[in-house]
């Protein structure tokens, strides 16, 4: 049995379709990216997954439960971590956690047990008994996924989980998620972070104007859809876009002190950056080759599409 | 669906006790909810040649009123406002769960600082209490009817608590006015008479004074069917507005 079925989930707001006709599985203990655009359909879907909202059409199974039938049982299974901003400021971060475990029927010690176990693990225990008002972003996340997991829950949905986090807090979040995953948990990841996605997802889900654009592993996605590589170089000092101009390459992209240099063959493009380089007196300070990427592949499916 | 009795009752007490924590302390429901009702029955009693016994059965009405009311109509739109209502929305809870949770919130909120009103002008002032099952029925009742009118208030989708509490002031003063709380009942006449048989409010000063007193204009039996009709009517409406705006504004 699939931790998740979806089948041909449709939601209509008006005239306007968020969500059209959209399948796919989930396999259980996977974890599954879902990326898309704004306004792509991602954060409708996810609604429907949780049991916010009901579909036009289709069906969602949560463990072969029909989520339009026993929403309650349903959300038992599964736990979800909202945008951001979804933590009570006016509690502290234990309150908080003991809130999420009442919500889930946990007994008053499995509620202190676990949540001094969640608070050690994600950092907060020197502040767990402070009212989370005067927490940091990061930190207020880290109580949000404290909340979703005190259950253990079979499956865990997190929404853009760590927009806008400080390194520390996107590490933690990030080796919690892993941890809960390689317990056997089934983990749904919504991202704008291609990067984030394809470290941590086993397949991805690419939605583009509420269809699904593509649906596989990172690898293929990236090999399928774009075949191109590229180079990232630096100098010792800096250089002008014309300095690349005798170079055959298909686009150049500036990033502070580097360039990089979209090709197909790399070889022949480095060979020849070389002896510019050499001809000009310039000294090259960094040279990497980068093979094509999952985030090309995405703008790849969701600019053709427009 | 399946019934998830237990489920359901421990979502109603634990969105409650959150309520509780939260929000009996915030500003709106220490104006609304306290302060308002006290200056509102000083306004009309101070300077008056009025009998404090007379009045007593309106003044606890109006307590009662207003500290049940206020905590309904700031919940929703708060949590709202702060990015809450979302994640409580994921727990395993439904919209009536979380409604019945506000509701019985505001219902405690109302009924212990009567309670406390009542203890202390029975010490203070000597008030007496003629029936007293039959008050406690009607700080029961009172309170359920009123909490639930506070989240039936709530129901409109604004993220801001500032809309809907001047919504909520909208339509709760009308009510003090036309409810037999500064003029029995008994001396309404015309028009104010059959506006006062409409609102809930008049039941509840009337069932008040069958406690304090023991006499009333309507039997006791049709003030509790009549709060008791008013609470399920605002639950129902409550429940269908709120299940429309659920995700307004989120």
């Amino acid at each position: 049995m699939s931790a998740i079925q979806v089948e041909n989930l449709t939601k209509t707001f008006g005239d306007f379709v968020a969500v059209n006709g959209i399948s796919f599985e989930v396999a259980k203990g996977e974890f599954f990216g879902l990326l898309g655009p704004n306004g792509a359909g991602k954060t409708t879907a996810i609604r429907m997954l949780v049991g916010l909202l009901t579909s036009n059409d289709g069906s969602i199974l949560i463990q072969g439960l029909d989520i339009t039938k026993d929403v309650i049982s349903a959300k038992m299974k599964l736990s979800t971590v909202p945008e951001t901003r979804n933590v009570y400021t006016d509690l502290s971060a234990r309150e908080n956690i003991q809130l999420a475990g009442k919500f889930y029927g946990l007994s008053k010690n499995e509620i202190a047990e676990k949540s001094d176990e969640l608070l050690n693990e994600l950092g907060l225990s020197d502040r767990g008994d402070d009212p989370v008002i005067n927490f940091s972003k990061g930190m207020r996340q880290r109580v949000s996924i404290a909340c979703a997991v005190i259950n253990e829950p079979d499956i865990l949905i997190l929404d853009e989980p760590t927009e806008g986090l400080d390194v520390q807090s996107r590490r933690l979040l990030i080796n919690k998620m892993k941890q809960m995953n390689e317990n056997g948990t089934t983990v749904i990841l919504t991202t704008h972070n291609i990067e984030e996605a394809n470290q941590l997802c086993e397949r991805v889900c690419i939605i583009n104007k509420g269809k699904i654009a593509a649906i596989d592993r990172p690898e293929t996605l990236t090999s399928t859809f774009d075949k191109t590589q590229s180079i990232e170089i630096s100098f010792n000092c800096s250089v002008t876009q014309d300095f690349f101009e005798p170079v055959s390459v298909y686009r150049i992209e500036n990033y502070g002190d580097k360039w990089r240099l979209y090709t197909s063959s790399p070889d022949r493009t480095i060979k020849h950056l070389s002896k510019i380089a050499e001809y000009q007196g310039l000294e090259i300070i960094s040279l990497r080759t980068l093979g094509p990427s999952l985030e090309e592949a995405f703008v790849s499916l969701t600019e053709v599409k427009k | 669906m399946k019934p998830h009795i237990n489920t359901m009752i421990r979502g109603v007490l634990t969105v409650a006790e959150k309520d509780i924590r939260i929000y009996y302390n915030k500003p709106p429901v220490i104006i609304f909810g306290l302060i308002f009702p006290f200056f509102m029955f000083l306004a009309f009693y101070i300077g008056r040649d009025m009998d404090l016994s007379t009045l007593f059965p309106g003044f606890i009405s109006m307590a009662l009123f207003f500290t049940a009311s206020s905590v309904g109509p700031l919940i929703t739109p708060w949590e709202k406002q702060q990015g809450t209502y979302e994640r409580l929305l994921s727990f395993p809870v439904n919209i009536n769960t979380i409604l019945l949770g506000d509701i019985l919130a505001g219902a405690t909120f109302g009924f212990m600082i009567s309670i406390v009103v009542i203890v202390a002008s029975v010490v203070l002032l000597g008030v007496v209490i003629e029936q007293i099952m039959v008050l406690i029925l009607s700080l029961i009742l009172g309170s359920m009817c009123f909490a639930a009118l506070g989240v039936l208030l709530a129901s409109p989708s604004s993220q801001a608590p500032s809309n809907i509490m001047m919504l909520s002031s909208l339509v709760r003063f009308p009510l003090i006015f036309i409810s037999g709380i500064f003029i029995p009942i008994k001396e309404l006449e015309g028009t104010g008479r059959i506006l006062s048989q409409i609102s809930p409010l008049t039941y509840l000063v009337d069932i008040f004074n069958a406690g304090f007193y023991g006499t009333s204009v309507f039997a006791i039996s049709i003030d509790v069917l009549i709060l008791s009709a008013f609470t399920l009517l605002f639950v129902y409406v409550a429940s269908l507005f709120h299940k429309k705006n659920m995700l307004k504004g989120l």
